[in-house]
């Protein structure tokens, strides 16, 4: 072994020497397929930045650099009677913000309870949670949309072309994965914590409240963001439930927008996509680190 | 120094404890007592509209949530209410009423419970013949609403609109004072219209039914207006609806649901009914039906394998390209590429259908300009394909180069010096240790984003609804349309009216494939893991 040793460095200094002129070529095409990909990605998002600008605001007459770029399309969206995009805009974050809001609430609970306390049937619980998310719930809105076409006949405000059934389901499809993303958190916290509070005659709520929720709270709020991204992004449940213009989402909206002449209306949707995207775009961009964590353990869409 | 607080508190003695307690257990009692009030007074009206397929949820639920609050022991589970309600109403029922549904008759004109279909019924009216009941006068607006003034036989004086019906003396509020006949000469923001006017409005008049049931009326001709009276009524012994208008008498066909007459007339609505296996014969026997069916399932195959491929490979390619630590501004790279993956899907799907469209489209005139032919997009189903591929390849890479960067920074450095000395080259460095070794820690997501594209809609449906047509399908079925969403237009757009029943039928076939899929996918870690082990 011993008598090896010199051997090495030098072969290691020969094959350096060799690979720097590699390394160069190599480093050189990185960058290329970099650059490459780079260009795939964004064209398309440039191109609509370009077609937002173009005032003649047809697909036939787009250029990339657009003559007398103005925010006309922006303008005619946002007074637009016939397709109101403010309303969908506002229906969207007022359903995202309470499914955000009550999904935290619920998922934060059950989730400290899983992590916290020890019960019967505490593990076949969770393993039923993980089973039920195995199924897509888009598989599932026939029986949805019978739900609620019940309920309407009965209850005010949970029928067909309501906003809380939205929400009510938009909470279903979210609860397991975020559940366990919580409690992984929780898991991470020492027992010894809350157990020495518990010793001292704290009740589990004060525990959970005072010393727990603090700790948590970095986590609680990326759970929410994303029970917020996920529901603004949603599409196949909005459209199975809603049925009049002015309570559609944002996505609803801006998809029957291009059912309607969608070359016509070409620069009024790339404006009002762009516009409805950069929401979710920037919150992407300000957890990317987190969100990218999650994502291995396949916690988000993909 | 909470600590400290606690102790205090807790010194405060026993008492207050457990006045605080029962005023706590009172209040939680006046909670459960008013949403029991609500949630039976809801049980019960379900139940007697025959709705028991939602009231059992709710029953569960209501149920769960007495025995939690009102067991201490049971403390724990309390926390899970909130999430274990909405998971039973949402998920759970879903899934168990979507089988339940396969083996119905669910669909437009049977989306009622009997009881439900039966009521509904109850509401319609009709106009008894020859029934000479008021007198009327009508009067209208400048938008083109009437209002007609009654006089019954007794002489009493009605005013009904659209939505009203009261008694009315001329001469007060808005009424204008009584001509000859006693009639009001005038009515305020109305015009009273004269015999000929009567007749030019006439074909708009004679369908208009005023009021609100049962204090409802209609004009049956130039002079006589009449009540309208219920026209189904229900004979609960015999299970019959008689027709008081014709007379006929339907009885209620339980293959069917629907009450029929025995000229073999329908009454609509139908109700629902349990069809035992019919759509699934339907779905395996029937060729109309399976011919699209197998097509479209080979496609989603065909889909959601290449879409797996196709996103990892490139998604692969970024990543070894991105990793090396001299690589300047990877970071910032890092962001733009993540920008498509953050685009919600339905904007990014809708801006390459523009650039895709066949002759203002910008990749397909490009392609005209450079080599003078551009593939259809949108009417050519081979070309459809590819730009769906396409369009999810764009969506997609981000994911794949994400978790392959991961991956790929966890592979040792030394298992590639080592390979070096043995003098392997790049490539075989690359098939027989980079991609093995990121296929344990990959695969199972691997495997997660083909069940991910083998239901995914929102690539599909928003380019092209899943056309071009194919032709002679009893169903909607498109070139492009992957089971989900074949199962979504058979559900709402069918053009027959919407089959929710055989699209759950679809819906649990798709079930079994994504479960075969989850325990293959389940399997194969395990496996993975194993072999990792001994690496």
């Amino acid at each position: 072994m011993s008598s090896q040793t010199p051997i090495i460095p030098a072969e290691e200094n020969k094959k350096s020497a060799g690979l720097t002129s590699r390394r160069r070529w190599g480093m050189a095409l990185r960058y290329l397929v970099a650059l490459v990909a780079i260009l795939f990605a964004l064209f398309p998002v440039i191109w609509i930045i370009s077609a937002s600008l173009n005032p003649t605001g047809s697909l036939a007459g787009q250029k990339l650099i657009p003559d007398n770029a103005s925010f006309a399309n922006y303008k005619s969206l946002l007074n637009d009677p016939i397709h109101p995009y403010k309303t969908w805009l506002l229906n969207s974050l007022k359903i995202s913000t309470i499914t955000s809001l009550l999904g935290v609430i619920s998922i934060v609970l059950s989730a400290y309870s899983f992590s916290r306390f020890r019960f019967k049937g505490r593990r076949q619980l969770m393993l039923a949670l993980l089973l039920i998310q195995v199924f897509p719930t888009l598989l599932m809105f026939v029986a949805i949309f019978y739900l609620f076409q019940q309920l309407g006949q009965y209850i005010p405000g949970m029928g067909l072309n309501e906003h809380a059934p939205l929400v009510l389901a938009y909470l279903g499809t979210q609860m397991g994965i975020q559940i366990w993303l919580m409690k992984g958190f929780f898991d991470s916290i020492p027992r010894d914590i809350d157990e020495s509070a518990l010793v001292d005659g704290a009740t589990h709520w004060q525990i959970f409240w005072k010393l727990i929720f603090p700790l948590a709270r970095p986590m609680i709020v990326i759970v929410a963001l994303l029970v917020f991204i996920a529901s603004y992004q949603e599409f196949v449940l909005a459209s199975v439930l809603l049925k009049d213009k002015a309570m559609y989402t944002l996505m609803v909206g801006l998809y029957l927008f291009v059912s309607e002449e969608f070359s016509k209306n070409w620069g009024i949707f790339a404006a009002g996509g762009l516009m409805g995207a950069l929401p979710i775009v920037v919150l992407y961009q300000a957890l990317q680190d987190q969100i990218i964590g999650g994502l291995t353990a396949g916690a988000v869409k993909g | 120094m909470m600590v400290d607080t606690k102790k205090s508190r807790g010194s405060k003695g026993p008492l207050a404890a457990l006045s605080k307690g029962i005023g706590r257990y009172i209040l939680i009692l006046l909670g459960l007592a008013i949403l029991d009030a609500l949630g039976i007074w809801l049980l019960y009206l379900l139940i007697r509209d025959g709705a028991w397929p939602v009231a059992t949820p709710i029953a569960v639920i209501l149920i769960l949530i007495n025995v939690l609050n009102l067991s201490p022991k049971l403390f724990p589970i309390r926390w899970q209410i909130p999430a274990g309600a909405i998971v039973i109403l949402i998920i759970i029922f879903p899934m168990v009423y979507t089988i339940y549904s396969a083996f119905t008759n669910y669909s437009d004109g049977h989306i009622l419970s009997k009881q439900q279909a039966i009521n509904r019924l109850a509401q319609d009216t009709y106009l008894p013949e020859g029934s000479q009941t008021y007198n009327w006068t009508a009067f209208r607006t400048e938008e083109g609403v009437f209002s007609l003034w009654l006089v019954d036989q007794g002489g009493e004086d009605y005013l009904v609109t659209l939505d009203t019906f009261q008694d009315a003396e001329p001469g007060e509020g808005i009424i204008g004072p009584a001509d000859e006949n006693g009639v009001p000469e005038s009515l305020e923001g109305y015009q009273r219209l004269a015999r000929l006017e009567v007749i030019k409005y006439l074909p708009e008049l004679d369908g208009i039914q005023f009021g609100i049931y049962p204090d409802q009326v209609q004009i049956v001709d130039l002079d006589y207006a009449a009540p309208l009276v219920q026209r189904y009524s229900y004979d609960p012994e015999l299970d019959t609806i008689i027709d008081e208008k014709s007379g006929i008498v339907y009885y209620a066909n339980e293959d069917e649901g629907y009450y029929t007459s025995l000229e073999d007339q329908n009454l609509i609505p139908g109700y629902m009914v349990w069809v035992g296996v019919h759509n699934f014969e339907r779905l395996f026997q029937s060729p109309a039906f399976r011919g699209p069916f197998l097509r479209i399932f080979a496609w989603t195959i065909a889909f959601a394998v290449l879409s797996v491929l196709t996103t990892f490979a490139v998604g692969l390619l970024v990543a070894i390209a991105f990793n090396d630590p001299d690589l300047k501004g990877r970071k910032l790279i890092r962001s733009l590429l993540l920008i498509p993956y953050t685009i919600p899907g339905i904007i990014g799907v809708l801006i390459w259908k523009g650039m895709l469209n066949p002759h203002l489209g910008l990749i397909p005139l490009t392609l005209e300009r450079m080599i003078g032919w551009a593939p259809e997009f949108y009417n050519n189903p081979f070309w459809a394909k590819i730009g769906i591929l396409l369009i999810n390849l764009w969506l997609g890479y981000p994911y794949m180069m994400l978790i392959s960067s991961g991956a790929l920074q966890a592979i040792p450095d030394d298992i590639y010096d080592a390979a070096a000395v043995d003098g392997a080259s790049g490539w075989q460095k690359f098939w027989n240790i980079t991609l093995p070794l990121l296929l344990v820690s990959v695969g199972p997501l691997l495997i997660a984003s083909f069940v991910f594209n083998f239901n995914n809609f929102s690539v599909i449906y928003p380019f092209l609804e899943g056309k071009p047509p194919m032709a002679n399908t009893p169903t909607p079925a498109g070139h492009t349309d992957i089971l989900i969403s074949y199962t979504y237009r058979i559900a709402f757009e069918g053009g027959g009216g919407s089959d929710y029943a055989y699209a759950a039928a679809i819906t649990i076939v798709i079930f079994f494939i994504v479960a075969v899929l989850t325990l293959i996918q389940y399997q194969y870690t395990r496996q993975w893991e194993e072999v990792s082990e001994n690496v």
